[in-house]
């Protein structure tokens, strides 16, 4: 049984490249907003949000228009912004605050190192393309 | 691209942090002044932090909504002999609590420094970038 989707690596590559580096903005802000009273920290569910990319599927929970008009303008997907949602905290503060600096530094090292290992894949398959056109060992 | 966005968000955070430690270097150079500008003893001061969502982005930063001074009772000191002394011998001086400033300022400045952190990681992912296919 296949359970792994054959993707085209250099489109998935892009794909986990961008939601990598989006989620790398949403763990930034929870870490800068560490000390802001009633700040609820977030994130996105990574796996199913880059499905949803690759595949072209929306989830059912995001946000569509629907255009009766043909002068209305059509809302693309890239517009759309993950769903977010809420994490849930361990030692909530009493000034409402959910961010646990200790578990969004983890995942932002995380994502980061991630990150790094999506940009070395990406890279190789470019180089492994470039010596096939050139004919020549990379 | 978000990578970028960070940088702003992290900006936002550094701004933030700074007041904060600036206010506290004032609260506690003002821990002893019994007459300030305004002729009052001089109150602890406090940021109020609050996050700002930006048009587009999907991080949000923080910005310092406003400075409110600590509404907590002045401390009343004995010196009979003072000039400003009432008539049971007591002076009014600053509310600032030490301890308080103390904690205030480590949380401060770590907020500060893993803000640091955070764009140094950031800018070395955009130089990896940079580098790809290479």
């Amino acid at each position: 049984m296949n359970t792994v989707p054959q993707f085209d690596s250099l489109k998935f590559g892009e794909a986990a490249l961008k939601l990598r580096s989006l989620r790398h903005e949403l763990l930034s802000s929870n870490l800068v907003n560490a000390d802001t009273p009633n700040y609820k920290a977030r994130d996105i569910d990574f796996q199913s949000v880059l499905m949803q990319r690759l595949t072209g599927q929306t989830s059912p929970s995001s946000v569509s228009l629907d255009r009766t008009h043909q002068g209305h303008i059509q809302m693309t997907s890239s517009l759309q912004s993950p769903k977010q949602m809420f994490r849930v905290g361990v030692q909530p503060s009493l000034d409402g605050n959910t961010v646990d600096p200790d578990i969004e530094r983890g995942h932002f090292v995380k994502n980061a190192f991630f990150t790094e290992a999506a940009l070395s894949f990406l890279g190789s398959t470019l180089r492994t393309r470039l010596s096939a056109i050139t004919g020549q060992p990379s | 691209m978000s990578l970028l966005g960070t940088f702003d968000v992290g900006t936002t955070g550094l701004v933030a942090q700074s007041l904060r430690l600036n206010l506290i270097a004032s609260n506690v150079a003002n821990a002893e002044t019994a007459v300030s500008s305004d002729g009052q003893p001089y109150r602890a001061r406090h940021v109020v932090l609050q996050s700002e969502a930006r048009a587009g982005r999907i991080g949000q930063g923080v910005k310092v909504a406003r400075i409110v001074e600590s509404t907590a009772e002045p401390r009343l000191e004995y010196r009979p002999g003072h000039p400003l002394a009432n008539t049971q011998g007591y002076i009014t001086m600053p509310n600032v609590n030490p301890a308080e400033q103390m904690v205030d300022m480590v949380s401060a400045s770590r907020a500060y420094q893993f803000n640091i952190e955070m764009m140094n990681t950031t800018k070395q992912l955009m130089l990896k970038t940079l580098d790809l296919g290479k």
